[in-house]
């Protein structure tokens, strides 16, 4: 399980204060909430990668202890942001975006399939590229290394519908042959009604 | 005020050993008190069309055929020209990823306030109408939720009054309550007489607001009718399995991929994926002169 226990975050002030939540392996929970009411922020505390002031992420049922860079449990969690564009290094093409997590390229032609991207476009910097196509990427990336659990903060709202539910059927089976559990994180009550098994309001 | 009046515009990128057909022989005409949704897949050309109205394609590109704002040709205009009578002035840009382009040293405030005075705008009155409050304002951009920084954005476009007002995906990362004041903002312009082109993915929001959809496909548009007929009664296969794609619908994705624009084929660009395809879809549909218009040799 992905555990918040009481999470208080946020930068100067808290955005969010005593939330809890649990993902279990193979669920997906959907988190929706007005603009700004922080579901990003847990997010970020989620993958690790935002220092709560108060309450603890358990992953497994281990009590996470280092936040940003050396968190060392962070490779258990994949992340997909709102943004694609903020997200790569826009000198890197997408085959080299994709390798960032991993030693070598050669699972990069598997993840790229995975996600639909041609041979094509992995050679090209994300300036060449749609943010939609970005965004697969992205996808790719945060598979790289098997996470146990994927954090998806708005990951579809630069997706037409049909990418979008083509996205989320690469997600769903990889859940089903992984048994990875996923936070969807969306505005559209729409989409999370279809997508999720459980929905819960910030 | 004036129609916009898009004419056989194709744009291509050299890339190294190879082109990028990224939007090709597009023609569309949006009249004052009109909003036209303009909708497709991820890497249709949709941004790229807006940008080649504003004159902001990257170096390696090449435009052909017209765009007509009153008596400007705004494929054919220089910088300078569409940078102090055309950009804020005539046109507003909503551009797509708006945090990214906002100045991250200065406060929303000052970029917005300075730009109110460029054009001679009311910067409290747009961001106030943007659904901004003041506190907002103060914020630096990366303190922006993305919701905000869409505000600022919509802002920004606005303050100078323009009579066209072109959105790149407005309603990214807004909850419904905002996407609908934003809905009802554009509406409000919209009755006042301004153009609007809304490139948008949720179809919802283009169902809601514009007058006409057209659909992009691989760089051409392959339907325009009006709105509800487009979604509830598509003819063109694409369109149709875009809106069958939807979550309150199928929630199926089209299958196959989109081509390469590197290397479109001859004849419908669809072909690949339809299931409707026979040998004279080799031949290139041409879209039809009627009011809901489609390119396509078996319709639904
Ligand atoms: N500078 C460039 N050089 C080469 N190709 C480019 C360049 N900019 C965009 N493209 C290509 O042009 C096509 C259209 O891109 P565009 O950004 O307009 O898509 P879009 O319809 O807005 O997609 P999305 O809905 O994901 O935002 C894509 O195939 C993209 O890879
Ligand atoms: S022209 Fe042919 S291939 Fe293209 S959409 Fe129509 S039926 Fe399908
Ligand atoms: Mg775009």
């Amino acid at each position: 399980m992905l555990t918040a226990k009481d999470v208080t975050a946020g930068y100067s002030a808290p955005v969010i204060t005593d939330v809890s939540l649990t993902v279990a392996p193979g669920q997906t929970v959907g988190l929706a909430g007005p603009s700004g009411s922080g579901k990003s922020t847990l997010a970020r505390v989620l993958a690790l990668l935002h220092k709560p002031f108060a309450g603890t992420v358990e992953i497994d049922g281990e009590t996470v202890t280092g936040f940003r860079f050396q968190a060392r449990q962070r490779t258990k969690i994949g992340v997909l942001f709102q943004q694609p564009r903020l997200s790569v290094d826009p000198r890197f093409t997408l085959r080299r975006a994709i390798a960032e997590p991993l030693k070598d390229q050669d699972r990069v032609g598997e993840l790229a399939d995975l996600v639909m991207l041609t041979d094509d476009l992995l050679g090209r910097r994300p300036h060449e590229v749609s943010d939609g196509q970005l965004q697969r990427a992205c996808l790719a990336r945060a598979l790289a290394l098997d996470p146990r659990y994927l954090i998806c903060d708005e990951m579809t709202t630069m997706l037409d519908a049909s990418t979008t539910a083509a996205l989320v059927g690469v997600i769903r089976a990889y859940q089903e042959r992984t048994g990875a559990g996923v936070l969807a994180i969306s505005h559209d009550a729409t989409l999370l009604n279809r997508w999720a098994d459980e929905t819960v309001r910030l | 005020m004036v129609n916009l009046e898009i004419d056989r515009v194709s744009v291509r990128f050299a890339l190294k050993g190879a082109t990028v057909q990224a939007v090709n022989d597009v023609s569309l005409r949006i009249r004052p008190g009109e909003c036209v949704a303009l909708v497709g897949e991820s890497g249709c050309g949709k941004t790229v069309l807006a940008s080649a109205l504003l004159g902001f394609l990257p170096g390696n590109a090449e435009t052909s055929g017209s765009a007509r704002l009153g008596d400007v040709d705004l494929l054919a205009a220089t910088d300078h020209e569409l940078a102090t009578t055309v950009r804020g002035r005539k046109i507003g840009l909503i551009p797509q990823s708006p945090a990214s382009h906002l100045t991250p040293v200065r406060t929303a405030r000052s970029q917005l306030e300075e730009t109110a005075k460029v054009l001679g705008g009311d910067a409290g009155k747009a961001a106030e109408r943007a659904g901004l409050l003041p506190e907002h304002l103060d914020r630096y951009p990366h303190e922006l939720s993305g919701g905000m920084a869409q505000r600022v954005a919509n802002a920004l476009a606005l303050v100078g009054n323009p009579p066209l007002l072109i959105a790149d995906e407005p309603t990214t990362g807004l909850d419904r309550d905002l996407v609908d004041g934003l809905l009802d903002e554009f509406r409000r312009l919209v009755d006042d007489g301004h153009a609007v082109l809304l490139i948008t993915h949720d179809l919802a929001a283009a169902h809601r607001v514009a007058d006409r959809i057209a659909v992009m496909y691989a760089g051409r548009i392959v339907e325009v009718g009006p709105a509800h007929e487009v979604l509830d009664r598509a003819k063109h296969p694409y369109a149709r399995g875009l809106a069958n794609a939807l979550p309150e619908r199928d929630f199926l994705p089209i299958p196959g991929q989109p081509p390469l624009l590197t290397d479109l084929p001859a004849g419908c660009a669809f072909a690949p994926r339809c299931e409707q395809a026979t040998a004279i879809c080799e031949d290139r549909p041409v879209l039809t002169d009627d009011p809901h218009a489609v390119a396509c040799h078996r319709p639904c």
